[in-house]
């Protein structure tokens, strides 16, 4: 029973290989996700070793506030120049030196900020007694010497064109001021931090332009010969205040290795997540085409039944060939997921999402997880086919066509896809709706239900495809004469068929529309919101949109003849009764460019803040059950408490606020953060937006290369930009089920070109043109792609409606216009899918075709 | 009918031949293994004739009907169908002439199960895009008695009765030859002396030329001509012929 399993799938190579491919891109998607983040944290952790090989200790300053979800301005304390002399003293210390790193930022010829996407522009310090610490090594040129010398890293000044010797505009807290390059180099034995360019100043120059004068970021320490890190670690401990810490060189690199990781591990799960989103498209056509190849083998089945095979024998054999198929899948997505892993990372850096990168790390674990991935999921989709098989009753050896018999349980096939579809929505709703259970339960109920939902409306997609089929089908009889009349009545023909391949295509496009209803949200919601919140003339934002950047452009703006109000937000992060909050700096004046309504108090509000007053949010007090007069202890990064008065309850826009969790004076704030920043600055004019006012601005700011002048339509537009990135990356990711679905169109076309070999010599024999017949394939496959469209759609905007009714995100908005498109996109789709197939289908010799048996 | 000045040039006006072949050879394979299944046929269909091709199995009737009808090549030789050499037409113009000038009628009926009996029966004229002529239609279904059947599918109907759906496929453009091959082959002897019938009424009324693959004596008796094959060559042929005779013949062609 074996070998004939082992003959049958050698006989139907073609087949089994169509098959195979429907599982092979997720295999590869898994593959390649290990691969590439194997990878990246092993370049970063080669990059941290390197970087603190000659350092015994690291004395760093401690922030009180952990990482926050937004990353603003909460680079922790630095520490007071003092220390370095106390830690010099220790007996167990051979060598102590005080560094500074901090972010600039390099300007490019055409005299904007050098950035790859968010990559952010790293500062540090070199010193002379620093020597032996530094993670740095030359490239080209010398370590700077001179206030005005600067080494900047080699690989910035290879793809920017500059060269030892010649001058560099940067801007650091300030005005952009230029430098001279005497050296390029890298880092821990990298040209390239992901992206990020890197700016070596001299020690002392470091400390006067980040307002660090007699202060450090960091001082490394090396410990005198027979003492051990951790010795040396123990040592410098009681010398330290809360707001700074020790670590050796070994644990720092973890810690830092680790930090990265936190990061890559998410990213990690979220590629994964496609690759399983893939897999679940691809286990809907492994089951389909199966069904259909075991259909087709009804006859042979019979025969093997008739000559004393037993209904095992058959299950047996079919799940034998299932495994066949999936491991060799596997093996090839494996070998695929290598090359996929490079792509990845092209596709990421054009995105702007640079990561270094050192050899491919291939682990076994990969190997492990993508083999038992595709095999295991191969054969569960092949287990419904098998059992099936295992129904065909000798009998069938003298019946004409190719239908499995049906299953056991298909009388009650429409009660079970309702009652699955019940369930899933109740799945759903509970992970959605019912917040006493946990995150990961919660999320786990989402998930379980959307898949739930996919499986349970496929299940019902064969009794809606006939009067679908018949409807999508109408222009195809309109616009495609015989062949589209023949094409609409083969898509129905068999519609379980058509329902199963049209479901795989139905998966991604549902979620494709999912992302786009969303994203619509969030864009609408937020254009709301700006357009009722801001009534200033212009913002200033950093020239990537999000960072926040120093108070020079602010001073700068203010001094501009013309200017009525300037109002800066200055952001950071705090700690409030237990968790982390965005807090916001507001001047006196912040209504004149923000408008909120006010659930207490009212505009006047930010002007009476004082030293201790705070403003927050509705929610946040609902939240916390704070009333107006209610204290409020805020954390600072720098471990200071703000013992603080609630005057006034925002009732902010829906889609995005212009004031974080709890706002304080721009003057508190000033006080109580170190290197205060701004995340946005408002200005008004008199006269308002006028081209001669945007020119008079913008020239006045030239001298911030960061600092980017906009009006408001400017602004949501560059606000939405990286809304917009990450739109274009699911798009992309989510593509690969898509392509997992059009592989299973095709191999649902094959079949059934293959099964109709005589009917369409006959056909031809007839007066079918070659052209004909192609054209009769290709609006099948449309026909069928336009179902799975039509389910995937409407499911689509159903999961969005669900899921945003939880997260907050303003309006929930249709985009006709993307979802018409996506019906394009499957149309093409289809289109793509019949090429080869029609093809086919149109070479059949009629003779050889019409003794087909 | 054939579209002229693209490529096929329409036969004589006064051409009383329906089916011309000269010479024909058809030779399969190579070397050692190499098969002569025609080795040299020529013949002559006149309109209006129904002419019965038979052989012991190996003779190579069928390799001449396939030939005749283009669906197969001949190594040598010559077809010409209503006048126009079919040996050298590309795939297009062969699907031209088909929709114009040939029917086929199959063993296996080759119904399209999702269409009505009569739709089955007008797909080779909804293919070219041509109108039905209502009229003929009707005079077809009544004809092939399906007249209260024109709504039922393939599956609802018997075995004669598709294979009746077939003929009158085969019929509705009228075309210059009609190939039937083995029609009978999977019908009981009652059913497929009615399909007989049908025929051989076809010829008589409509004047319909056809050309029919057999091996049942009783089939080939109807027809107006019977060639018999062997080894690829025509040995015997015989007009009006009784089953008695038929059966004689193939005896001798069978020791």
């Amino acid at each position: 029973m074996t070998r004939v399993a082992l003959r049958g799938l050698l006989g139907r190579k073609l087949r089994a290989g169509l098959t195979a491919f429907a599982i092979v891109l997720g295999v590869a998607m898994v593959s390649g996700t290990f691969v590439l983040t194997d990878t990246i944290k092993a370049a970063f952790s080669t990059v941290f070793t390197a970087v603190y090989q000659n350092t015994d200790a690291v004395i760093s300053g401690r922030s009180a506030i952990s990482r926050s979800s937004n990353g603003n301005a909460q680079s922790p304390p630095s520490l007071p120049a003092s220390l370095l002399g106390r830690v010099r003293a220790l007996p167990e210390v051979a060598s102590a030196s005080g560094s500074i790193s901090d972010t600039a930022q390099l300007v490019g010829r055409d005299g904007k900020v050098i950035s790859s996407g968010g990559a952010p522009g790293l500062a540090f310090s070199y010193a002379p007694s620093g020597r032996r610490f530094s993670p740095l090594t030359l490239a080209s040129g010398r370590f700077p010497r001179e206030a005005d010398q600067i080494d900047i890293d080699a690989s910035t000044a290879r793809k920017y064109g500059f060269r030892v010797g010649q001058r560099i505009g940067v801007v650091a807290r300030g005005p952009v001021r230029r430098f001279q390059i005497v050296g390029t180099v890298e880092i821990g034995g990298v040209s390239s931090l992901g992206g990020a360019t890197m700016t070596i100043f001299t020690l002392p120059e470091a400390q006067r332009l980040f307002d660090k004068v007699g202060r450090y970021d960091q001082i490394s320490v090396a410990a005198r010969h027979g003492y051990t890190s951790n010795r040396l670690v123990q040592a410098i401990r009681p010398l330290l205040g809360p707001s700074a810490q020790v670590r050796s060189g070994r644990a720092q690199a973890r810690q830092a290795t680790k930090d990265t990781s936190g990061f890559l591990n998410i990213f990690q799960d979220f590629l994964l997540a496609f690759g399983g989103i893939a897999l679940f498209v691809g286990s809907f056509v492994i089951a389909n085409t199966l069904s259909i190849t075991v259909a087709q083998r009804t006859r042979e089945l019979a025969i093997l039944r008739t000559l004393g095979a037993s209904r095992r024998q058959v299950l047996g054999s079919v799940l034998l060939e299932a495994l066949l198929i999936g491991a060799l899948a596997s093996v090839i997505g494996l070998a695929l997921g290598l090359l996929l892993a490079k792509g990845l990372n092209s596709l990421l850096a054009s995105f702007g999402i640079d990561l270094p990168q050192t050899a491919t790390v291939f682990k076994t674990r990969t190997v492990i997880v993508a083999l038992a991935v595709g095999i295991v999921i191969t054969l569960i989709a092949a287990l419904r086919p098998a059992l099936r098989a295992t129904r065909v009753a000798p009998i069938s050896l003298v019946r004409e066509g190719s239908l499995l018999p049906p299953s056991r349980w298909s009388r009650y096939g429409t009660q079970a896809a309702l009652g699955t579809i019940l369930g899933a929505i109740a799945l759903m709703l509970i992970g959605l709706f019912v917040s006493t259970l946990s995150t990961g339960l919660r999320l786990l109920g989402v998930g379980a239900g959307a898949l739930a939902l996919f499986i349970g409306v496929a299940m019902l997609a064969p009794q809606l495809v006939p009067p679908l089929a018949r409807l999508l089908g109408w222009p195809a009889t309109r616009v495609g004469g015989a062949p589209g009349q023949l094409a609409q009545g083969n898509s129905a023909r068999n519609p379980a068929r058509t329902a199963s391949t049209a479901s795989a295509l139905m998966i991604g496009l549902a979620l494709v529309t999912l992302v786009s209803v969303l994203a619509a949200g969030l864009r609408s919601g937020f254009e709301s919101s700006v357009n009722s919140a801001f009534i200033a003339n212009y913002a200033i934002t950093a020239a990537n949109n999000f960072s926040p950047i120093s108070l020079a452009s602010e001073q700068r703006a203010a001094r501009i003849p013309g200017v009525t109000a300037v109002v800066g937000v200055r952001a950071g992060a705090g700690r409030a009764f237990g968790s982390n909050v965005n807090v916001t700096g507001v001047p006196p004046n912040a209504s004149r460019a923000i408008r909120v309504d006010w659930a207490h108090g009212g505009p006047q509000i930010p002007a009476q803040l004082g030293s201790n007053g705070a403003f927050v949010s509705q929610a946040y007090a609902r939240a916390q059950h704070l009333h107006v007069g209610s204290p409020l202890s805020l954390e600072t990064p720098s471990g200071s408490h703000l013992q603080l008065k609630l005057i006034g309850i925002t009732n902010p826009p829906k889609g995005a606020s212009p004031y974080g969790d709890i706002s304080i004076s721009e003057a508190t704030f000033d006080r109580a953060y170190q290197n205060p920043q701004n995340l946005f600055t408002f200005v008004n004019m008199s006269g308002g937006v006028t081209a001669a006012n945007s020119a008079r601005l913008t020239a006045a700011l030239a001298g911030f290369p960061d600092a980017k002048v906009q009006d408001k339509t400017q602004f949501i537009n560059n606000q939405l930009q990286g809304l917009t990135s990450l739109l274009n990356l699911l798009y992309v990711l989510l593509s690969l089920s898509v392509v997992v679905s059009l592989f299973g169109i095709v191999n649902t076309l094959v079949l059934t070109v293959f099964e109709r070999t005589r009917e369409i010599g006959m056909l031809r024999a007839i007066g079918m043109s070659r052209r004909q017949v192609r054209r009769m394939i290709r609006h099948e496959s449309v026909i069928t792609a336009l179902l799975g469209a039509t389910f995937g759609i409407p499911l689509g905007v159903l999961l969005a409606a669900l899921i945003g009714a939880t997260i907050n995100f303003g309006t929930f908005t249709v985009p006709v216009g993307t979802l018409v498109v996506f019906v394009f996109l499957a149309v093409i789709t289809g289109l793509i899918a019949a090429i080869w197939p029609a093809r086919r289908a149109g070479k059949l010799n009629v003779l050889a075709a019409l003794s087909y048996e | 009918m054939a579209a002229n000045g693209s490529g096929v040039t329409a036969g004589a006006q006064v051409d009383l031949t329906a089916v011309r072949a000269r010479d024909l050879t058809r030779r399969y394979g190579a070397g050692a293994t190499e098969v002569h299944a025609l080795r040299g046929v020529s013949l002559d269909v006149e309109r209006g004739q129904l002419v019965a091709v038979m052989g012991p199995s190996g003779s190579g009737k069928s390799t001449l009907m396939h030939t005749l009808a283009g669906l197969d090549k001949p190594s040598s030789g010559s077809v010409t169908i209503a006048g126009i050499e079919i040996t050298e037409l590309d795939d297009a113009s062969m699907t031209r002439l088909r929709r114009d000038h040939i029917g086929f009628v199959f063993q296996f009926f080759n119904l399209l199960p999702m269409l009505t009996a009569e739709e089955n029966v007008l797909l080779p004229l909804t293919i070219a895009g041509e109108a039905p002529d209502r009229e003929w239609l009707d005079q077809l279904l009544t004809k092939t008695g399906l007249h209260d059947r024109r709504r039922h599918r393939p599956s609802e109907l018997s075995g004669g009765q598709q294979q009746r759906v077939a003929i009158a496929r085969a019929l509705v453009s009228k075309p210059t030859i009609l190939f039937a091959d083995e029609p009978t082959g999977n019908l009981d002897s009652r059913t497929g002396g009615e399909i007989l019938e049908l025929l051989r009424d076809s010829t008589r009324e409509y004047g319909q030329t056809i050309v029919m693959v057999t091996h049942e004596a009783r089939a080939a008796s109807i027809a107006d001509r019977i060639l018999f094959l062997a080894d690829g060559l025509i040995v015997r042929e015989l007009t009006d012929a009784h089953p008695a005779q038929v059966l004689d013949v193939m005896s001798t062609l069978q020791s």
